[in-house]
């Protein structure tokens, strides 16, 4: 245990602070109680994705507006864990917790456990788990503290753009698709300016057509040689 | 109105589940589709403009100026990229923007 909490430590140090931004963000933007919070960090344990609803739940967005949003912004995840997921041993309620719970966090301090470790796999399910715990446990403490202490709403309306914001920023030391960005802003204030109430959906479906035109006119490039 | 937010967990659950458990669906199948790994490359980014867009259009529409919005945007887009600490970032952000307001 002492071992588990002192790999995980760096962890705690990112997933209580920002799930506690989280909850603070939580209870002072909505009128929900502090438990639902929690529920959140139980059920969906994802970060980005908890934040975005908050944004949403204030708009009384639509559930079909909240599964392709989250599923959307979940969707970059796909591709990290693929190489550790191929060697997932696991059977039963273990495996189908390690799916549900695995995390970048969690996936970097698994891949960089030495191989000795690396190979029992109970350490596995035991740092997810403990990792989070940190993440309801940050949550907690925030949304009970947000319900407590009276801060003003708008004080805190910027922590969300600010978020991603940072995400963004992210991406683009990543990928550096400035031309791609830019179209997408360009995309995103049309349908601000156009279709205020749908505009996640509306955006989100011009995106992906500008994207597979892109797609495709990439491979047209290719195959005829340019 | 709880009933609302059960709703938001329940969908928020099943698709951030989707996203965590479609590599096992797609692992040796289609992971190595050139239009999936095209999008696993491009969409995220765009979808992150698409966010900030989002995120900022609604507090711009409460009466916020655009010139609030853009310093303080500009604060955390710059904190995060020379000093790369999230928290940072945001915290620093949300300062600027609450003096300004």
């Amino acid at each position: 245990m002492r071992r588990l909490l002192s790999t995980t430590l760096p962890v705690a140090f990112g997933y209580v602070p920002l799930g506690m931004a989280f909850g603070v963000l939580f209870t002072s933007q909505l009128d929900y109680s502090w438990f639902m919070a929690t529920a959140m960090a139980v059920f969906i344990f994802a970060g980005s994705a908890q934040f975005l609803s908050i944004g949403l739940m204030a708009n009384q967005a639509s559930l079909v507006s909240v599964a392709i949003a989250i599923f959307l912004l979940n969707a970059r995840h796909i591709f990290y864990g693929l190489s550790l997921l191929s060697e997932l041993k696991l059977r039963g309620w273990r495996r189908w917790y390690m799916i549900f719970a695995l995390t970048d966090e969690s996936y970097s301090l698994i891949t960089a456990l030495p191989q000795e470790k690396r190979a029992d796999q109970t350490l596995h399910w035991q740092i997810t788990m403990i990792n989070q715990s940190y993440w309801v446990l940050g949550c907690t403490i925030g949304a009970l503290f947000g319900e407590g202490v009276d801060i003003p709403t708008e004080s805190l309306a910027f922590v969300l753009p600010a978020l991603f914001i940072v995400l963004c920023v992210e991406q683009y030391r990543a990928v550096r698709s400035a031309g791609l960005m830019l179209a997408a802003a360009g995309i995103g204030a049309l349908a601000v300016w156009l279709w205020s109430g749908q505009m996640l959906l509306v955006s989100i479906t011009l995106a992906l057509g500008l994207l597979l035109v892109t797609y495709r006119s990439g491979r047209w490039i290719a195959t005829s040689g340019v | 109105m709880d009933s609302y937010i059960w709703g938001v967990i329940l969908v928020g659950t099943l698709a951030t589940f989707a996203t965590r458990a479609l590599p096992f669906v797609l692992l040796g199948r289609f992971a190595q589709h050139p239009l999936l790994r095209f999008l696993g490359r491009y969409l995220p980014p765009v979808l992150m403009v698409l966010l900030v867009v989002y995120a900022t259009a609604d507090l711009i529409s409460s009466s916020v100026t655009l010139g609030v919005v853009l310093v303080s945007s500009l604060c955390v887009a710059l904190l995060q990229w020379t000093l790369k600490n999230p928290l940072i970032s945001i915290f620093a952000g949300s300062l600027v923007y609450a003096l300004l307001i």
